[in-house]
Parts: C-alpha cells; structure tokens; sequence
C-alpha cells in the first residue's frame, strides 16, 4: 500500500464526490417527478393510458443503462433537427446528458415502486373517502398519493442507492465523478488497488450515510410506528 | 426496418459473447453465492464475518467500479502472486476473465442474502427429520435443503439474472467485443450512433424478454405441487 498516493488523491475523490452527489440527487428528484403522473396513468383502468407508462418502464428497465445513456449523448446528435435546436447546447453537455438520462432511468423504476405502492393502500381507506364525497382527485391529493408515499419510501430508498451506484456509468461520458476521478488518478499512477479501494470507500460511506438518511425519514413519517411506551405496574 | 449497413452479422456474434458472459458469470456468482450462504449461517464466527462482509461490502459499491478493478487490479495481483514464484513476465488478464470474475463476484453477493433467507424459510423440522432418518449433514444439504432453496430463491434469482445480464453491457468498456462494444464499432464507421444503439437497445430488450419469459415458466415447473396463495 502506497499511503502518500492515497493521500494525494483524496482532494480529487472529494470533488468527484460533489459530482457524484448532484448527478443522484438531481436525477432522484426528477424521476420521482415524472414518476407520479406515470404511475397514476399506469394504474388507470383504460387499457390506452396505462400502455405507455408500461412501455415506458419495459424500455427503461429492459435495457442497460450504458445504452441509454449512449443513445442520449452521442444517438442524439444524428440528427440535423436536434443539432440546429435550442436545446443543443445543452445536449452537447456530458453534465446534462448524465443527468437527463439518469432521471429517465430512474423514472421507470419509480413509478413500478409507486404503482406497487398505490395499489398496497387498503381499499377500505379509498371507499371510505368516497363515502364522505370525496372526489377522485381528492382522494389522491390527500389519500392515496400520501399513503403511497408513505408506503414506498423503503423502496425509494433502495433506488436512490441503486442511482447512486450507476451514477459510476457517467465516467463513460467524460465526466469526472468518483470513478472518473479514480480512473484519471490510475491513468498518472498504476496503482489499481490504492486507487479502485480509496474511490470505493468513498462510494461506501456515501452508501452508509444515505441508508441512515433514509431510515431517519422513515422514522419521521411512521410516528404510529414508534415502540409502545411499556408501562411496569 | 432499421438500415444495419451490414454490420448485423457482427451484433449477432456480439449478442453471442454478451450471451457467453452472462452465463459464464452466472455460473461463478450461483457458486460464490451458495459459498457466501454457508459461511453466514456457519457455527464458526470468523466465517460469518467473512460472509457477511463480502456481501455488505459488495452490495455497497458501484458494479462499474467492480469491474474496472477486477480487469485493471487482477494482472498486478496474479503478477504479485507470479513473483513470488519466480515468473517475473507481464501477465494480461483477458477482459472476458476479468468481466466474468467481477460479475460472477457481484452475483454471488447478492445471491448469498437471497440463498441465507431461503435457506433459514425452510422449516427446521424437515431437516431434524431427515437426521432422523440417518442422513448425514451432506445429504440432508443436498437432498432436503437444497431442491427447496431452488424454488423459494427463484424468483429472486430471476431479478439478480436480469440485472447480470444488463450488467454485461459494463465490460464493453474494458475491451470485450460484446454488443456494446460491437455497437459502438459500427457507429465509429458509419457514424449513426442513434440507429445503432437503438439496436441494440433492441437486442437487449428482446434478451431480458426471452429471459422473463424463460423464468416465470420455470418458476411455475419449480412450484408444481405448491398451493398458490390466494390473492
């Protein structure tokens, strides 16, 4: 082991990290945006709106995510309508790229763990809303959608560390994340073990301190969860 | 139809290799993971750490990442090893070698939680019975235990397949010529990087299709006998 490389690298793992961390969070919080008006189309009952969520998440999930993100920065540039658009500029950019390609990715996953989700409420809760007069839209505004929230944060959570897992894919396209950093590192010093160890603590304790955020919040929405007060008389 | 430029015949031979890579992994993880298991639920502690370390450790870190260091880590280990030998030769690990052995260790680290969980779901009656029965350790593992862990680990072992085969598309970057790489060749010399990665894209999806397909029908051979619970 070769202490004084470790050390050297250290600053550059740390700003791979910054990358790293913006690319997941940034990519979770549009997925779970797009994700809800797709898992609600997916549970709809007219055969014509729930097919595109379905294909959607078949593509997305059928496919690695090393080709779709292929697809979106060098496939888009075939054609002469998207290189003459406004949006070039901004799909010429690894960053945005990465970004737009991991939001897509992670969206198909989300909605299959919010339509699980949606469907876990009890049906109880849902006639019971319609018995008061709710109307459809209300009920998901203030139950359904609540509840799946509830419901899926367990699941998201997984995601969100699957994302940040295969946010390592975005080294393939320039980008100096953690693992783009590790590899231009090993490039200067051949050091595989050194290098590959130190990027992977990195993506370790991101892991760990992810999985405790979420457990955290867990814990915040499931008040009714919290152990009984025992009461020895 | 898509216009391939004739270079169809070069996906299929790519979509070959993916296909050997998949398997080849599959293989070695199915190993390491019953491997895994074993040393979790072993009496002997050292064991279990070993188990449990392994798959906390791997689950933990990018599979990218894994592989990259299995294919650039795993010529500077053998030659480390080598030397102390005498054989002081550069030794070139071969990117399927590499891209098996990664992939085959990730497998097996998600397989080894799948494989402990079925393996503590089979009811210990059955395997005190078989003792009972005059069975040694081995035989009651083979013959009672194991048959079982197939059908209760199955369907999750179908996710972790799918995933393996996704997986395959990472070692296109260390220098296989699997579909990946061959897509990616054919777009350097046609330059329509879109339609060649949509076709592989296809390919993909016609792969995890056949092999969705593949596994419900297996799960249901693996369940004849079993009541399906009411839904």
């Amino acid at each position: 082991m070769n202490g004084q490389a470790i050390l050297d690298m250290l600053p550059l793992l740390a700003e791979g990290a910054l990358l790293t961390l913006q690319l997941v969070f940034l990519s979770a919080f549009v997925g779970l945006c797009l994700a809800v008006p797709m898992a609600i189309a997916r549970v709809s009952k007219n055969p014509w709106v729930s097919l595109w969520p379905r294909l959607y998440v078949f593509f997305f999930r059928g496919t690695p995510l090393l080709v779709q993100l292929f697809l979106v920065y060098y496939g888009l540039g075939q054609f002469e309508a998207v290189r003459e658009s406004l949006v070039w500029p901004v799909l010429r950019d690894a960053y945005w790229c990465a970004a737009i390609t991991f939001s897509l990715h992670t969206a198909g996953y989300i909605t299959e763990i919010l339509r699980g989700a949606i469907q876990t409420v009890p049906t109880g809760e849902i006639e019971a809303a319609r018995a008061i007069g709710m109307n459809p839209s209300q009920i998901y505004k203030s139950i359904l959608l609540p509840r799946a929230f509830r419901i899926a944060l367990p699941a998201y959570g997984n995601e969100l560390i699957l994302m940040l897992k295969a946010s390592a894919l975005a080294s393939t396209i320039t980008l100096l994340d953690i693992t783009g950093m590790a590899r231009t590192v090993y490039a200067k010093n051949y050091l595989p073990v050194e290098t590959f160890v130190t990027a992977g603590a990195f993506y370790l304790v991101i892991t760990y301190v992810l999985t405790h955020l979420i457990r955290f919040l867990e814990k915040h929405l499931h008040p009714d969860r919290k152990e009984p007060v025992v009461i020895i008389g | 139809m898509i216009d391939l430029h004739g270079f169809g015949a070069q996906l299929l031979a790519g979509t070959i290799v993916t296909l050997q890579l998949t398997l080849a992994a599959l293989i070695l993880g199915l190993i390491l993971g019953l491997l895994g298991a074993t040393a979790k639920l072993s009496q002997t502690t050292p064991f279990r750490w070993l188990g449990d370390g392994y798959s906390t450790l791997v689950r933990g870190l990018p599979e990218f990442l894994v592989v990259l260091s299995f294919y650039f880590g795993a010529s500077q280990a053998l030659m480390a090893v080598a030397s102390k030998f005498g054989y002081r030769e550069y030794i070139d690990v071969s990117a399927f070698a590499a891209g098996t052995a990664a992939l085959g260790f990730i497998f097996g680290a998600y397989a080894s939680e799948l494989f402990r969980g079925s393996i503590i779901a089979i009811p210990k009656g059955q395997a005190e019975a078989a003792r009972a029965l005059g069975m040694s350790t081995r035989q009651t593992f083979l013959r009672i235990t194991l048959p079982q862990v197939w059908r209760i680990a199955l369907p999750g072992l179908g996710n972790l397949f799918m995933i393996l085969m996704k997986d395959t598309a990472l070692v296109s970057v260390v220098g296989l010529e699997e579909l990946m790489r061959v897509t990616a060749f054919a777009v350097g010399r046609t330059k329509e990087p879109f339609t060649f990665y949509l076709a592989a894209a296809v390919i993909y999806l016609i792969l995890t299709s056949i092999a969705s397909y593949g596994l419900r029908r297996l799960e249901k051979r693996a369940s004849l006998g079993i009541r399906e619970l009411a839904s």
